[in-house]
């Protein structure tokens, strides 16, 4: 690892997407107009005295959802850009080593998920008055995480493609069986065996479970805690996963 | 890893920058490069010419080390082709351009300068050698074909390396920006840069000191323009390309692929 190639590698990364002001309204306006847009569908709900608001259970998942689908299509087009216009190749010629490159994009992308999940719980919270018993800090650091997470899988799926239109069918692959049964449509332990366990192992699964702790205690749990951990060990894993879909040699 | 570009003038070897040694290239069932043998000497240019399909790319790639080389072995500047620390020493740029369009020239230019440790200097002076300091706030992809390509160069260039290898750099560039590209590669031969230029037209090869002939992955000849003027009895060097090239043909008894690969600047199979 060379911290320096790591940073060169995030401000070239954050370079390249600052003039692409689209990208930018996307990543950032977004997510904060689908939430208004859930907040409108529950607006009429009628409620017994005391219940939770929908809004409340299911804005806050978007939340963490958002970043999670955002950078991953983010990362999975970029990095099937650079394999395919050589420059992956080409830096893989110089010493950059693969973890400066992988790491450096991780890091770009999540200063890019952490402004925007900023954005979408100030809206959360300021204009729809989400109502949970704990900080919003923690909500931001979990989405940072799903953000990263994003980031990872769409790294290492795009090894598996050759084409952008390939690359984005890995969406509803990998990302849309990880939001039907990470327990936003359904609670967890009300699905069948087989969902159920399959749901256990996916990463989404664990940020869900830390946001409803987070939602549920004003200070942060051990259960918390044990959630992020396992989903950091996750996204170090996928990402180390990725760069062994990084060679020097190719036939 | 601290490799310095400027760690040694030492040794380039007994042979030559860049020694091959029954080099086979296999992709798929297909031979693409058949049991090559050469040296290419140091501080010189060496031009590798060849019909389009000839295996010209591939052998760069071998050289470059991202090839893999089904056997014999490539050394280069003493090491193993694609040794950890000869990142910092071997420059290679692709046919096809690459770089980041989306970025401007100097930005390119500063990244690929960051992975060899360069500052700011050596990025201006890797733009100013192609001719870009006009260009350098400019976006990338809003350059000409032949800005395009040499912003690649000097992607290349801002590392310093001892051994530059480029892959059909003069494709598409005018006649002034060719002449002027040639008499850049000439002064940094002078300086002691190993040049290896690729190219499939012949009148491209005076402009070098020695001459790798390849065709159908075999390698023909190794010589220099004026023997190659000699051997092929003509000062077009298009025709004694040719002459070699039915000489070696009725020298085999067999002519594998045919004349028209020979001439064959024209069809264009994969650089590949």
């Amino acid at each position: 690892m060379d911290i320096r190639m790591l940073l060169a590698t995030t401000h070239r990364v954050l370079d390249q997407l600052r003039h692409d002001h689209r990208s930018i309204a996307l990543i950032l306006v977004v997510p904060a107009l689908l939430l208004t847009a859930v907040y409108f569908l529950y607006e009429n709900e009628v409620l017994p005295p005391g219940a939770p608001r929908t809004f409340d259970r299911v804005g806050l998942m978007m939340l963490a959802i958002f970043p999670f689908v955002v950078m991953f299509l983010v990362t999975s087009i970029t990095m099937l850009r650079e394999r395919t216009s050589g420059t992956l190749e080409r830096l893989l010629t110089t010493p950059v080593h693969k973890a400066d490159l992988l790491f450096g994009y991780g890091l770009a992308f999540s200063i890019m998920a952490a402004l925007q999940s900023l954005v979408a719980t100030a809206v959360a919270y300021w204009v729809f008055g989400l109502d949970i018993e704990g900080s919003p800090g923690l909500v931001v650091m979990i989405a940072v995480i799903n953000a990263v997470l994003g980031v990872a899988l769409g790294l290492l799926c795009s090894a598996f493609a050759r084409t952008e239109f390939q690359a984005v069918q890995f969406m509803p692959v990998v990302v849309v069986p990880q939001i039907l049964l990470c327990g936003l449509f359904v609670a967890r332990d009300r699905m069948n065996d087989v969902l159920e366990s399959v749901s256990n192992v996916l990463p989404l699964t664990f940020s869900v479970d830390a946001l409803q702790e987070i939602a549920a205690n004003s200070e942060a749990t051990e259960q918390l805690w044990q959630d992020a951990g396992i989903m950091a060990a996750i996204v170090l894993g996928v990402l180390v996963l990725a760069s062994l879909t990084l060679r020097r040699r190719s036939a | 890893m601290s490799h310095s570009a400027t760690a040694g003038i030492q040794a380039t070897g007994t042979g030559g920058a860049v020694v091959a040694r029954g080099l086979n290239v296999v992709r798929g069932k297909v031979p693409v490069l058949s049991s090559l043998d050469f040296a290419i000497p140091a501080g010189q240019i060496t031009g590798l010419l060849g019909p389009s399909g000839s295996g010209k790319t591939t052998l760069m790639r071998a050289i470059v080390g991202v090839q893999l080389v089904s056997s014999g072995t490539v050394d280069v500047l003493s090491l193993a082709a694609g040794s950890p620390a000869l990142r910092h020493q071997v420059g290679y740029v692709t046919q096809s351009p690459s770089v980041y369009p989306d970025l401007t020239v100097e930005a390119n230019v500063r990244y690929f300068g960051a992975m060899h440790r360069k500052r700011k200097t050596d990025v201006d002076e890797a733009i100013a050698a192609v001719g870009l300091q006009q260009q350098a706030r400019r976006k990338t992809a809003d350059l000409s074909g032949g800005q395009l390509s040499r912003v690649s160069l000097a992607c290349a260039l801002v590392a310093r390396p001892r051994l530059l290898v480029l892959d059909e750099p003069t494709v598409g560039l005018d006649p002034v920006l060719r002449a002027d590209l040639w008499s850049r590669f000439r002064s940094m031969a002078e300086d002691g840069i190993t040049l290896l230029i690729s190219s499939h037209v012949m009148e491209e090869a005076s402009h070098c000191q020695s001459l790798l002939l390849l065709r159908e992955g075999r390698l023909l000849a190794q010589l220099t323009p004026e023997e190659l003027s000699r051997r092929g009895h003509s000062n077009d060097l298009e025709k004694a390309f040719l002459t070699i090239i039915r000489e070696s043909e009725n020298n085999d008894g067999v002519s594998p692929g045919g004349r028209d690969a020979a001439a064959g600047a024209a069809t264009d199979r994969s650089g590949r």
